[in-house]
């Protein structure tokens, strides 16, 4: 059973990596549209995955957020990356796999998975 | 929507924007009598008369980006579908009650869900809410809230990927003990 004391202890590891955390400038924003057209289209498990592998890779300097109707509903479950000092990257049509890669290849390695983008998809 | 708790989280999104700083979810089960009450209640800006009789209305939304507003008729749906039923309470300052009940053993009758995801992306998006969450099953029940969470972790927000995790799992656990004791 998780218990109050195991929540300390994590709190106490969060708290040490917090000060080793850089400034809030350096901090790159995933925001994932979570109105009723994006939650129908399947945002909950997008925004689970990126959290799940945001922490197992422990990428320290990456939040998530929840947006509301970005006004594509079309294209949901979109997902905006910001990186400081970059154009923010639009995903659309995202699943559970899509997030996956794009933390890998994009908040990892900074490279943008262009075919996931709202700019491929309307080509 | 595929589950109920997906209901809950959009339903419940409107109590955020509606800049409640109090927000309860509490689900009421009977395995006897086959049932399941949902209530999400808030001391948001409320709705005047007007917009209350309108808003279960998919034609009427306060958005600006689109002229379609389908949360609450959803949910609406879910409920009468089973042959239950939904109303909504809402008092301008004072805050809304939306109410929906189940007959959970109506073939049409959509699963609960994940019920914890609901509760911790509420909680971790929203930490100016009190979010409560109360479960409770054939008389058993367990709550948590945002509030005692954050006193705990003082300036660890809720939203740190280890503590969400952490939650999930509490809220899983706890949930898993109600429906195990009494098979």
């Amino acid at each position: 059973m998780k218990t109050i004391e195991e929540l300390m202890a994590l709190r106490d590891a969060a708290k040490a990596k917090m000060t080793t955390r850089d400034d809030s400038s350096a901090v790159t924003r995933v925001v994932v549209g979570m109105a009723t057209c994006g939650i129908a289209a399947g945002a909950r498990p997008v925004m689970n995955r990126f959290t799940e592998e945001i922490e197992k890779r422990g990428l320290t300097n990456v939040t998530v957020a929840q947006t509301g109707c970005i006004g594509m509903c079309q294209y949901e479950p979109i997902v905006e990356v910001t990186e400081p000092g970059k154009e923010k990257v639009t995903y659309v049509l995202m699943n559970p796999e899509k997030a996956t890669k794009v933390v890998v290849d994009h908040l990892v390695n900074g490279n943008p998975v262009v075919e996931y983008t709202v700019g491929a998809i309307k080509k | 929507m595929r589950e109920l708790s997906l209901n809950v989280l959009d339903v419940a999104q409107n109590s955020v924007t509606a800049g409640a700083t109090q927000l309860d979810i509490i689900l009421t089960q009977s395995t006897a009598q086959q049932t399941l009450t949902i209530e999400i209640k808030d001391n948001g800006c409320g709705m005047t008369k007007e917009q209350l009789a309108s808003v279960r209305d998919p034609f009427f939304t306060t958005r600006t980006t689109r002229k379609v507003g389908l949360g609450v008729p959803l949910f609406k749906m879910a409920a009468e579908m089973t042959g239950g039923d939904f109303d909504i309470d809402s008092a301008v300052g004072v805050g809304t009650t939306v109410r929906a009940f189940f007959h959970t053993d109506h073939v049409d009758f959509v699963p609960i869900g994940d019920m914890a995801s609901t509760v911790v992306s509420l909680m971790a998006m929203n930490p100016q809410v009190n979010v409560r969450y109360r479960r409770a099953i054939d008389g058993k029940d367990f709550s948590v809230e945002s509030e005692t969470l954050a006193a705990i972790l003082g300036d660890v927000p809720l939203n740190e990927p280890s503590i969400m995790r952490w939650l999930t799992e509490y809220i899983n656990e706890n949930t898993n003990e109600l429906t195990e004791v009494q098979t």
